[in-house]
């Protein structure tokens, strides 16, 4: 019954971490409209929060390059366990149109473990919540 | 009052604040929502969240960050069972604010900039509001003649009639306590703002749990507070209670959030001087 309640409690309240990765902002325009009240993720008990330590999702969009690696695996490890990754639009999930440029890694999948890709350049928001159900589907499968 | 019965107030005290608090909490979130169009989070989701952050991973940035957050919930539990026996409303304050206090060091206790720069801000936050409640409570002093919550249940007419200005003055304490715009420096409920999370920015995890459970206590504390000026009868201490934090919500939901220059200035220049036009009246009659 415990891990049922906590179970509950992961999917019901599920904190947001943002992270632009190199992205044209297309697809960071499309998270921020899931939080105005035309989508409002608030009422599935969704916050954007603005800190690693908080978040339980980890939403990346934008290409990986060789700068800001570093810093996507820091925040990723700056998270406490459980958590999920969300990549989101065609250059988190491969690069997109610049994965044959000289910079870039490639997906955010090349880094970091993704448990979501959300395809799309730029993704809906439509599809990004979806990709949020996803992968709280998985979140609240984790119980430690 | 009997040992039984002075058992049995601890434990309501315990378990309602904690309830109270929270079911606030949730119903804040939801008309928020509604003064911006939007749906809002179900009434629970206060309940969720910290039920979800008591199960995460347990990060400390050090050993002083979780005694600091366990000492927190403590005083601010302390203080609502000392609230429920109907003690004395100078221990009170002095035990919330040793637990205001442990919050601040454990912020300090960090490295993190934004977890200092917030520590600082909640100092001067409570630098502000402080003083605005010893003259609250002085106040309900000379004229119930005790200091005793006790005294205030037994007082026949309702205090709001003879304490109206520290009402007022109780109400900027009110509002920075719960974090309520134009006041919300140190930390905010809502997602984002320029210190990240200001001073709860290192706790994660369990530890943000408790400091939520403790900030119920705190809510709680400070609404049963309100309460005392209509301490007559029950339906008028509800009508009161509401109407404050529907002003609140309004306040929080209309105005930006300022300077801690500006809230100092604003809160001490009318704050204290309400307090004392009230005070000078009640000592006058």
């Amino acid at each position: 019954m415990f891990k049922k309640l906590i179970k509950n409690s992961r999917m019901k309240s599920p904190w947001l971490l943002h992270f632009d990765c190199g992205s044209c902002n297309g697809c960071d325009i499309e998270v921020l409209a899931c939080l105005t009240p035309v989508y409002d993720v608030e009422r599935f008990g969704i916050i954007n929060v603005g800190n690693p330590m908080h978040a339980d999702l980890f939403l990346v969009t934008g290409t990986v390059n060789s700068r800001n690696s570093m810093v996507l695996r820091n925040l990723y490890d700056q998270m406490p366990n459980p958590k999920v990754v969300v990549a989101i639009g065609s250059c988190g999930l491969s690069g997109g149109i610049f994965r044959e440029a000289y910079n870039v890694v490639g997906g955010v999948d090349k880094i970091i473990p993704v448990d979501v890709y959300v395809p799309g350049c730029p993704a809906k928001p439509e599809a990004i919540i979806d990709g949020v159900v996803a992968g709280l589907q998985k979140y609240g499968r984790i119980v430690n | 009052m009997s040992m039984s019965m002075q058992i049995l107030l601890v434990a309501l005290g315990v378990v309602a604040g904690p309830l109270i608090g929270g079911l606030i909490g949730g119903l804040d979130r939801i008309i928020t929502a509604r003064f911006q169009s939007r749906v809002g989070p179900p009434i629970l989701q206060p309940f969720y969240d910290v039920n979800k952050l008591l199960a995460k991973e347990y990060i400390v940035v050090n050993a002083w960050q979780a005694f600091c957050a366990y000492s927190y919930l403590a005083a601010s539990m302390i203080s609502v069972a000392l609230f429920f026996l109907q003690s004395d409303m100078l221990v009170i304050y002095f035990v919330q604010a040793v637990g205001a206090i442990f919050l601040v060091v454990g912020a300090l206790s960090s490295t993190s900039p934004y977890s200092q720069v917030g520590a600082h801000r909640e100092l001067l936050q409570m630098l502000a509001y402080e003083p605005l409640l010893v003259l609250v409570i002085i106040g309900i002093y000379i004229e119930t003649g005790s200091f005793k919550i006790s005294a205030v249940y037994s007082w026949d007419k309702p205090l709001l009639l003879k304490l109206p200005f520290l009402f007022v003055a109780l109400g900027f304490a009110l509002t920075i306590k719960l974090r309520k715009s134009p006041f919300d420096l140190s930390t905010s409920h809502h997602a984002h703002q320029e210190l990240v999370k200001g001073v709860t920015t290192d706790y994660s995890g369990p530890f943000l749990g408790l400091i939520e459970i403790a900030h119920w206590y705190d809510v709680a504390l400070f609404l049963c507070f309100c309460s005392l000026f209509w301490a007559t009868n029950i339906a008028g201490m509800i009508i009161l209670i509401s109407i404050t934090y529907f002003l609140e919500i309004l306040i929080d939901n209309v105005s930006a959030r300022m300077t801690w220059r500006w809230m100092l200035g604003n809160v001490w220049a009318i704050g204290l001087t309400l307090s004392l036009v009230n005070l000078i009246w009640l000592y006058q009659r």
